[in-house]
């Protein structure tokens, strides 16, 4: 063989190549500006709602003591949260909603994953485990008090059912979708079984099983307010319960005090599966 | 060269090989032989079956026919699309084929630094698949391919989805590589230029069925240009008889 002439590439012009198609680093812009632009179109909607709100008032569409002005129900809605007895009741809830959710999620999981695993047991509860989702979980008070009398496990029994199914959901379509490619490159690297789900099923499904945690959490939301308002546990002042109270008092005031307080949890919880579900997504390059 | 081919033994061998779905006959009894140390190309239009014959090399899929031996050896698989892992970083990628055999953490560091450095990444370890360009992604897949430590590495049509450009510099990439690493090549494409510029071998094709057609030496002296006069030569030739054989299908 003749030696080996200079045709090979040296390696400036390889890196060269590759230093032009990667894209120049941009500059993010200061902390402050940033949070700013995310921030005023924000205050600008509760402006709006306040004003909105306050014009009704002013219009005396309904009596004063139906409808309060958003001044009196921030001064109340002040008051409430600063008593400990307030943090009590959202104590009593918030461990509500997160040991059903949990309970949930192992459910729903396991479910998810034994469905996505054995063809028959997909046919025979795939399409009731969409056909639950679509239930509205009011349904399931009457049973769940017949079966569980006005107890925690009536409560719970609703959240984990309204949950769970979109949990499972979740597992289900991020394992049926993961991309055919990824699976032969798995399997030339010789994935079998555990490993094959260690290393390429359960985290090439990951994005999926976070939007069903994130819809799990709503409905498991959803269903834990409608129970509080319906099953009331005696000795357990939860949100739900005050809340009733207030209405028995025709104190509208307090009434919206507490949807104020439930919406803000809402978007708080909705906020952090927002950040996993960003980070995730930044990770694997699908956010620019 | 001829003569030390004969001697060295071959590593892939298919007698009469055929593969069938249904009643579509895919592959009407190939026989070829890949021998250690060898780029063969695979080269053939649509529906000649290339793609089929590497998935069954690479035992994705069983043969409806005949015999095909690789002696046991392992074979690592390269596909069109990098096929990278996203929730791995570049090094991750390159180490998962190491973890898979139960190699140790130092030693996996080690190697998917070793393997990086040959594709000319080894300042890209911890980026992210996303964070590179297709010609890059490649080398990262090529590297993961390498990390498997196969005696055949299948390649099937990796740089039909790149731009000329890039595709030049890694067919370079690729023989350094190819001759450094001692490897042995079984490489599908269906650009006859590329398969000129890369092998020992072009294997011609027919298609519905894919039956060997003709079997091509590319004695031109290593390493060569795809745009010098031998290869083009040698690629119109070849361009000529695969033309001939698409006409066969026209209606």
């Amino acid at each position: 063989m003749p030696a080996e002439t200079t045709l090979e590439r040296d390696d400036a012009q390889v890196s060269g190549l590759d230093a032009l198609e990667l894209a120049p680093r941009r500059e993010k812009g200061n902390l402050g500006r940033r949070v700013w632009r995310s921030a005023w179109p924000k205050l600008l909607a509760i402006a709006l709602v306040l004003l909105v709100w306050q014009s009704v008032v002013w219009a005396e569409w309904k009596p004063i003591y139906v409808l309060p002005s958003p001044a009196t129900v921030f001064t109340d809605l002040g008051n409430v949260i600063t008593t400990g007895d307030f943090w009590g009741g959202v104590r009593v809830t918030m461990t509500r909603a997160f040991t059903g959710f949990l309970l949930a999620v192992v459910i729903g999981t396991v479910i998810g994953a034994l469905v996505s695993q054995f063809a028959p047991l997909r046919a025979a509860i795939g399409s009731l485990i969409t056909g639950l989702q679509t239930m509205p979980s009011i349904m399931w008070f009457p049973l769940a008090i017949l079966l569980f009398q006005l107890s925690e496990s009536a409560i719970l029994f609703v959240v984990v059912l309204g949950a769970a199914p979109s949990v499972a959901n979740g597992l289900i379509s991020g394992i049926d979708y993961v991309p055919r490619t990824w699976l032969r490159a798995g399997q030339v690297m010789g994935m079998r079984g555990i490993a094959k789900y260690r290393h390429l099923i359960l985290p090439a499904s990951l994005p999926s099983f976070i939007s069903g945690l994130k819809q799990g959490w709503a409905f498991s939301w959803r269903s834990l307010m409608a129970g509080e308002l319906l099953v009331i546990v005696p000795g357990a002042l939860s949100i739900g319960v005050r809340m009733q109270q207030a209405r028995d008092l025709s104190d509208s005031s307090l009434v919206i005090c507490y949807i104020i307080v439930v919406l803000i949890i809402g978007i708080l919880i909705d906020v952090l599966f927002n950040k996993a579900d960003n980070s995730l997504r930044k990770r694997w390059g699908l956010l620019s | 060269m001829s003569l030390l081919d004969q001697k060295t033994e071959s590593v892939v061998r298919l007698e009469g090989v055929s593969k069938s779905y249904g009643d579509l006959l895919a592959l009407d009894r190939v026989s070829l032989t890949v021998r250690q140390g060898e780029f063969v190309c695979l080269l053939g239009a649509s529906g000649c079956g290339k793609s089929t014959l590497l998935s069954l090399v690479a035992g994705l899929d069983a043969i409806t026919g005949g015999t095909l031996d690789i002696g046991g050896r392992k074979v690592s698989l390269m596909f069109q699309e990098a096929a990278l892992f996203p929730w791995l970083s570049v090094r991750g990628n390159v180490e998962l084929p190491l973890k898979l055999q139960g190699v140790s953490r130092a030693e996996r560091r080690r190697r998917a630094e070793e393997l990086l450095d040959i594709v000319r990444l080894a300042g890209f370890a911890d980026k992210r698949p996303h964070e590179l360009s297709g010609g890059m992604r490649q080398r990262v897949a090529l590297a993961r391919a390498l990390a498997q430590d196969a005696d055949i590495l299948l390649m099937d049509e990796p740089f039909g989805a790149l731009d000329a450009m890039t595709r030049d510099i890694l067919h370079d990439e690729l023989e350094r590589i190819w001759r450094e690493q001692h490897l042995t090549v079984l490489f599908v494409t269906h650009n006859v230029h590329e398969a000129v510029r890369l092998g020992d071998r072009v294997i011609l094709l027919s298609s519905r069925p894919g039956r060997v057609i003709e079997d091509y030496a590319i004695t031109h002296e290593r390493p060569r240009r795809i745009d010098s006069p031998e290869v083009s030569g040698q690629a119109a030739e070849i361009t000529d008889r695969l033309r001939s054989e698409v006409a066969r299908h026209a209606r």
